[in-house]
């Protein structure tokens, strides 16, 4: 598979980074160098062996359905750039 | 187990300037899971509290906060598919599901794609004519609700609330069996019933705890039955997503709209395109989300914050034996234990709490008596006052009193209702108030005879004329009554009379 320019203004513009016209070719290259590596990686047959999630051999952690978070308004709004009646204000998004 | 026989309902046929054109509908119904704290942190999922009060750093999607899954969600949605019939998936797994938006500050959401907790299963929709479907369900998964955000509380701000992000979400997903309006609200209405009797979610509409996204597709009569035997989809039409309806009028309304708009567009010769569509009940149309369509590629991948989720068998069959009778089974003892008509069994069991209420009303007494005085008297008289069953001021053992006292013909019916209603506004128990209140029954045919003789004396013109025409005996027998305060049993009366005038 190999990126193009637009393919990399896509990728861009979904991860929501500004990338200017003339940066794409050199964003397109390091793309396809990215993924020719992991087509090296494909060339490895893992056929019938299953993924490996955790190198030690572990239980997902659960919690308990308790409630002892939370109640902390200001310190959730302390690093918004604008914050008004305990809300974030954000400029307007309508669907 | 069940043994109840439907036929099936007929698909909803719209005529179109050519054609007559079917309905196909699929649903992806979101449902909240009701637990005290979040599916990965321990915030409460409290509605109405304050804005960003129920919000921990890990909702708010902190740098190096990680989730850690809340045991008891899981349970519940293991819960859920268990009450769908549904197979459960021991070995499931998180996938990050990514988009930007205001009130998703991780900038993805935690879902299961890939690999669900609940694997297929089905639902029986009933229609309330007789007729019912059996709605496949393909997937339930577990994942993070979204925050909310406000938009008319500033002209040129959104506000934004991330109380609900992070709360639990199932998402049931149906096969494409749903064939009308009627049938969709009639699904949702059912999941609605499943759920609350399982206490997995509240079904509140309202407060968003239960939306649904509504597929839609067209196609002429005697394909759908094509793609029931081949489960070929290319013989449905293309489908559009009408996304986040929490009312179950507007979904009907959508899905009627959404299919004459897909009607009109194929008849003229065009082609409906594969998209997300937003209901506007205010103008009775839908309409494209178009800044959906470049974000609907969410690039899925797997958490790496989380490992996979393994349960045990032993832990779901835990589950599984503590589950509660469900709709359909309470539905069919009902109607085999007590004798009850369909319709009565299915109002009884319309919500869990009517149900448990008439079970106790009903314990060891004559069913269809409780069941009249539980869906006529009780439900009639909560419903004048907008109380819920919950808040009936007569208790189940009350009204079952109330009910003793006619089955051993202590009162009569009419001084039931009257002792109901006693026993609705004071409270009290019912053979008490009979007794302190002197509201027995009158069997002592001497003592009615005496009050008869009495009328018949001083009215000898009425006894002429009841002997010529013999429907007056009602005459005479309204005067008893009246003259024992409506204590005299109405069977002794009526016999003493029709002797006395015959």
């Amino acid at each position: 598979m190999s990126i193009d320019q637009s393919t990399a203004a896509k990728v861009a513009k979904l991860a929501r980074i500004k990338v200017e016209e003339d940066a794409l070719p050199a964003l397109a290259d390091e793309f396809n160098t990215i993924l020719g590596f992991i087509e090296q990686l494909n060339e490895v047959d893992v056929e019938g062996v299953e993924p490996m999630t955790s190198v030690t051999p572990q239980r997902l952690k659960r919690r308990e359905d308790v409630v002892n978070d939370g109640n902390q308004q200001d310190k959730v709004l302390s690093n918004a750039p604008d914050a008004r009646e305990g809300f974030f204000a954000v400029p307007k998004v309508v669907e | 187990m069940l043994d109840l026989t439907y036929e099936l309902p007929k698909p909803k046929v719209i005529s179109g300037a050519k054609h007559d054109w079917e309905l196909v509908i699929g649903m992806e119904v979101h449902a909240q899971v009701s637990s005290n704290a979040k599916l990965f942190s321990g915030a409460s999922t409290q509605f109405g509290a304050e804005p960003n009060s129920n919000v921990s750093f890990v909702d708010a999607a902190m740098p190096g906060m990680l989730p850690v899954i809340n045991e008891y969600c899981v349970e519940q949605a293991v819960r859920t598919g268990l009450g769908l019939k549904a197979d459960i998936n021991l070995w499931s797994a998180f996938d990050r599901k990514n988009y930007f938006y205001p009130d998703l500050p991780q900038g993805y959401q935690i879902s299961q794609l890939y690999h669900p907790i609940v694997g297929e299963g089905e639902v029986l929709v009933e229609l309330g004519d007789g007729t019912a479907r059996m709605v496949r369900i393909e997937r339930i998964h577990m994942e993070q609700d979204a925050g909310k955000s406000i938009h008319d509380m500033d002209p040129n701000m959104s506000f934004v609330d991330l109380n609900r992000t992070g709360v639990c979400l199932m998402e049931i997903v149906s096969r494409p069996d749903i064939r009308g309006p009627e049938e969709a609200a009639a699904y949702i209405a059912k999941l609605r019933q499943i759920m609350r009797y399982l206490g997995t979610c509240d079904g509140n509409m309202q407060n968003g705890n239960l939306r649904a996204d509504v597929n839609v597709s067209i196609c002429l009569p005697g394909a759908y039955e094509k793609y029931q035997e081949t489960q070929d989809f290319s013989h449905l039409g293309t489908r559009c997503e009408i996304k986040n309806m929490n009312s179950m009028r507007f979904i009907q309304q959508a899905i009627e709209v959404e299919a004459r708009r897909q009607i009109a567009i194929v008849e003229a010769g065009g082609k409906v395109e594969q998209e997300t569509r937003l209901y506007d009940p205010d103008k009775g149309e839908t309409r494209s989300m178009r800044s959906k369509e470049e974000a609907h590629d969410y690039r899925y991948f797997p958490d790496p914050d989380l490992l996979p989720l393994e349960i045990e068998q032993g832990w779901v069959d835990n589950i599984k034996a503590n589950l509660p009778e469900l709709p359909d089974e309470k539905k069919a003892r009902f109607i085999e234990e007590f004798g009850l008509t369909d319709y009565d069994a299915s109002v009884l069991t319309a919500d869990v709490e009517s149900a448990a209420y008439f079970d106790e009303v009903a314990k060891g007494r004559n069913g269809k008596l409780a069941a009249n005085w539980v869906i006529n008297e009780l439900f009639g008289r909560l419903k004048k006052e907008d109380h819920e069953i919950t808040d009936s001021p007569v208790s189940p053992a009350q009204l079952g009193g109330i009910i003793d006292l006619i089955s051993s013909d202590a009162i009569s019916g009419k001084i039931a209702k009257d002792l109901f209603e006693i026993v609705y506004t004071e409270g009290g128990d019912p053979a008490e108030i009979v007794e302190a209140r002197g509201m027995k029954q009158v069997t002592d045919t001497g003592a009615i005879e005496a009050a008869l003789d009495e009328i018949i004396a001083a009215n000898p013109a009425q006894v002429e004329k009841a002997k010529v025409n013999p429907k007056l005996a009602g005459w005479f027998v309204g005067q008893v009554m009246k003259a024992t305060g409506g204590k005299a049993n109405p069977k002794a009366v009526n016999e003493l009379v029709a002797k006395k005038l015959g």
